[in-house]
């Protein structure tokens, strides 16, 4: 655990040093696409004194000047594996948004969508020696929060604190200062597997960048697409990408709950190949332009030709109608939003107080989702797009682009997390040293 | 039915080699990048400059071919320099001007350093200001603005005459090659010959009698008269005391009289010194004698 702390540590810094170098490069590393933004940052206070723009989430502090979207390849429900191929598609986005934005970038913030993220909630206790809160007794609340068995070959993604309590108030956000005798924390904690992070990291690492953060991609389209009094008042966001689906449960503007579903918009695609016996690219063609998941009375009339190379003429010649079309999605998507439901009954999503639900992701562009998911998650469904930031080209807007853009509100302005507090003085060296002088003294 | 001809292009790969991936970030790299585009041309123009340079033969070559374009230039016809032409001189002067200048016609216009030329001239003591330039129908036109002397300036060595300013003219060889000047006389009488001028002005009565004037000291001035008589003037306001003399002159005849020198130096005490005997030939008609000796 100290090893990530460290290396955490280690991107926080690196982080720093690309914000005061003024050029970061954020990549969504998805199974369908990989997206690569390059934000310029040009200090904090350029739009203060402009009308009523104030600092906002952080999104005005920086602006897009590179962007590039490529085809993903060697990726599979959200992680790597063919590691050659993942790493020519980031090569070729990496590069393509260089290009635009005439300008290198060494650093980069990452986010994925798969390696089983499991969330866990923390609680720690904290007696204060001198009933002030100083920033020693907020590490030492935090180091005393109860580490949960994450299990084997796994690693902490996410360690932000998410409430503090002093005696019987409870909600602090910043409990700096205040007096009391007892601090408690909550911790929300999520882990994913190690491998993955360890692959993602040699890729990089083999592209020539470094590494500045690294983040859930359920986590920063929530951050994205979210609106404000949602993630105040509790909300789930679903991801619905292309090899998994993420979902993310925001309240008080924290996330409390992450998970993934390991299925998304390609198995769609895969089901419809297989079921018309169609080449996957006539599928995803399909899909994206006659697909649907409502059936309405105009479906049977409506014919689809497949087209096809085979030299069957039979086989090339075939039509099909939009009701069998409707008919292998919508299975399909129903069976996501099913395990989506699941997950959330599972993280106690009933319990809270507005149970707005935000679909978003490339998937979920499908016509009629939003029906189908009000009857599968509840009424308050809608579908949501990313945050406009500044100088994001049009065609990246969408809502596919929701994990990118929340990694780039992301990069701007991060949420706090373990490794962002001091170490607790217990852990320093200089206690060491003082430990050995003491031994010094008492045996000579 | 099969197309004839499979349209199955084999697609490039999009995606850069890692070779390309890295030119383009070491391009996009400001300090590589600006490098490139300016210290490597700089500096290859620098070397191979230096190194076609750095053979003496080569060095010779072009120096040799620069001077004979320059040579080719110069010995157009139309930069040729024929005839020198001198405005504004005494005839002594211009030959003198011709002589100390030496061009040999005919002369390319641009081998003639005019400034050189110009302050040569101007070194000359009768010349006060010379303007040189090429005329059209190539002629080097020089125009003089010679001094005028106003007195002549004995010195022991020589005669000279010398312009208002004090500044040497030309050497005379006797007072009378030019009987219109006046002369004067002493160490550092050149440096107030202005006040000379106003002297000999104010001394218009006595202007026959008048030999000269003469310096003292570097401070004062004498007037020397025939019969060896002096007017020994003050060292300031000169001018007023001499008109003094001039008024007693006219009135008493003071300067007709025995008298060999009228001292205005001290002006609350004027003196006059008498001749030797003059007292004794004054006294003698009234029966006067004295035992003293020639005072």
């Amino acid at each position: 655990m100290t090893d990530l702390y460290q290396s955490q540590r280690a991107m926080r810094n690196m982080r720093r040093a690309a914000m005061q170098r003024g050029v970061i490069a954020v990549l969504d590393v998805g199974t369908s696409k990989i997206a690569c933004l390059i934000l310029r940052f040009d200090g904090p206070d350029r739009l203060r004194e402009a009308d009523g723009v104030g600092p906002m989430a952080g999104q005005s502090g920086f602006r897009v000047i590179g962007a590039a979207t490529t085809r993903s390849r060697g990726v599979r429900f959200g992680e790597i594996s063919v590691m050659n191929e993942t790493e020519r598609a980031i090569r070729t986005a990496v590069q393509a948004a260089q290009k635009m934005a005439n300008v290198r970038v060494d650093h980069v913030i990452v986010c994925f969508s798969g390696a089983e993220p499991r969330s866990y909630g923390l609680a720690g206790e904290w007696e204060l020696q001198d009933s002030v809160v100083t920033e020693q007794d907020v590490a030492r609340v935090l180091s005393a929060c109860e580490v949960p068995d994450i299990g084997d070959g796994r690693e902490v993604l996410h360690a932000q604190p998410v409430n503090f309590a002093l005696d019987h108030r409870s909600g602090l956000g910043d409990p700096r200062g205040q007096i009391g005798n007892r601090l408690a924390c909550d911790m929300h904690l999520l882990s994913v597997e190690a491998s993955v992070i360890r692959n993602l990291l040699y890729c990089i690492k083999r592209c020539d960048l470094e590494l500045a953060g690294i983040a859930s991609s359920a986590y920063v389209a929530g951050v994205s697409s979210l609106v404000e009094d949602e993630q105040e008042l509790g909300a789930a966001c679903i991801d619905m990408g292309g090899g998994s689906t993420g979902l993310s449960i925001f309240i008080k503007k924290h996330m409390i709950y992450a998970d993934a579903v390991r299925m998304g918009g390609d198995h769609v695609t895969s089901d419809i190949s297989k079921g018309l016996q169609v080449p996957v690219a006539v599928a995803e063609r399909m899909k994206t332009r006659h697909g649907g998941v409502q059936a309405t009375g105009m479906d049977d009339r409506e014919m689809i030709e497949t087209g096809g190379d085979s030299g069957d003429w039979e086989k090339d010649r075939r039509s099909v109608s939009r009701t069998e079309l409707i008919g292998i999605m919508r299975p399909r998507v129903e069976e996501i939003l099913e395990e989506v439901r699941m997950r959330l009954d599972a993280a106690g999503f009933d319990c809270l107080p507005s149970q707005q639900i935000v679909l978003t992701g490339g998937a979920s562009q499908i016509p009629g989702l939003d029906g189908l998911a009000a009857r599968i998650l509840g009424q308050r469904v809608r579908l949501g797009r990313p945050l406009r930031v500044q100088g994001l080209p049009q065609a990246t807007t969408g809502p596919a682009f929701a994990a990118a853009v929340g990694l780039c509100l992301f990069a701007a302005h991060p949420q706090d997390e373990w490794w962002d507090f001091d170490i607790p003085g217990e852990r320093m060296p200089a206690r060491s040293l003082k430990r050995a002088i003491r031994w010094f003294r008492d045996n000579w | 039915m099969r197309p004839l001809k499979p349209d199955a292009v084999l697609l490039r790969d999009p995606a850069p080699s890692r070779a390309a991936y890295r030119m383009h970030r070491l391009w996009l790299t400001p300090l590589f990048r600006s490098m490139l585009r300016v210290g490597l041309p700089v500096f290859t123009v620098t070397f191979s400059a230096g190194l076609y340079l750095s053979d003496d033969i080569r060095r010779a070559e072009i120096a040799r071919t620069w001077e004979s374009a320059w040579t080719a230039v110069g010995e157009r016809p139309e930069f040729q320099v024929n005839l020198l032409a001198i405005d504004g001189a005494s005839p002594v002067l211009a030959e003198a001007i011709r002589s100390r200048l030496a061009l040999k016609f005919p002369l390319s216009s641009l081998e003639i350093d005019m400034e050189a030329a110009a302050a040569r001239i101007e070194e000359m003591d009768a010349v006060a200001d010379a303007d040189l330039r090429v005329r059209s129908g190539n002629v080097l036109q020089v125009t003089v603005t010679e001094r005028l002397p106003v007195v002549i300036w004995r010195t022991p060595a020589e005669l000279s005459l010398l312009d208002i300013e004090g500044r040497r003219v030309s050497r005379v060889f006797s007072r009378m090659d030019r009987p219109d000047l006046p002369v004067i006389a002493g160490e550092g009488a050149n440096a107030a010959v202005p006040e000379a001028l106003a002297l000999l002005a104010a001394a218009g009565p006595i202007q026959p009698r008048l030999r000269g004037l003469v310096r003292m000291g570097e401070r004062r001035w004498d007037i020397v008269l025939d019969r060896d008589q002096r007017i020994l003037l003050p060292e300031t306001d000169p001018v007023p005391a001499l008109e003094r003399v001039m008024a007693l002159d006219k009135a008493e005849a003071l300067l007709a009289r025995d008298v060999t020198a009228v001292d205005l130096r001290n002006k609350d005490r004027p003196v006059l010194r008498l001749a030797p005997d003059a007292m004794t030939i004054l006294r003698a008609p009234q029966g006067v004698e004295t035992g003293a000796s020639s005072l």
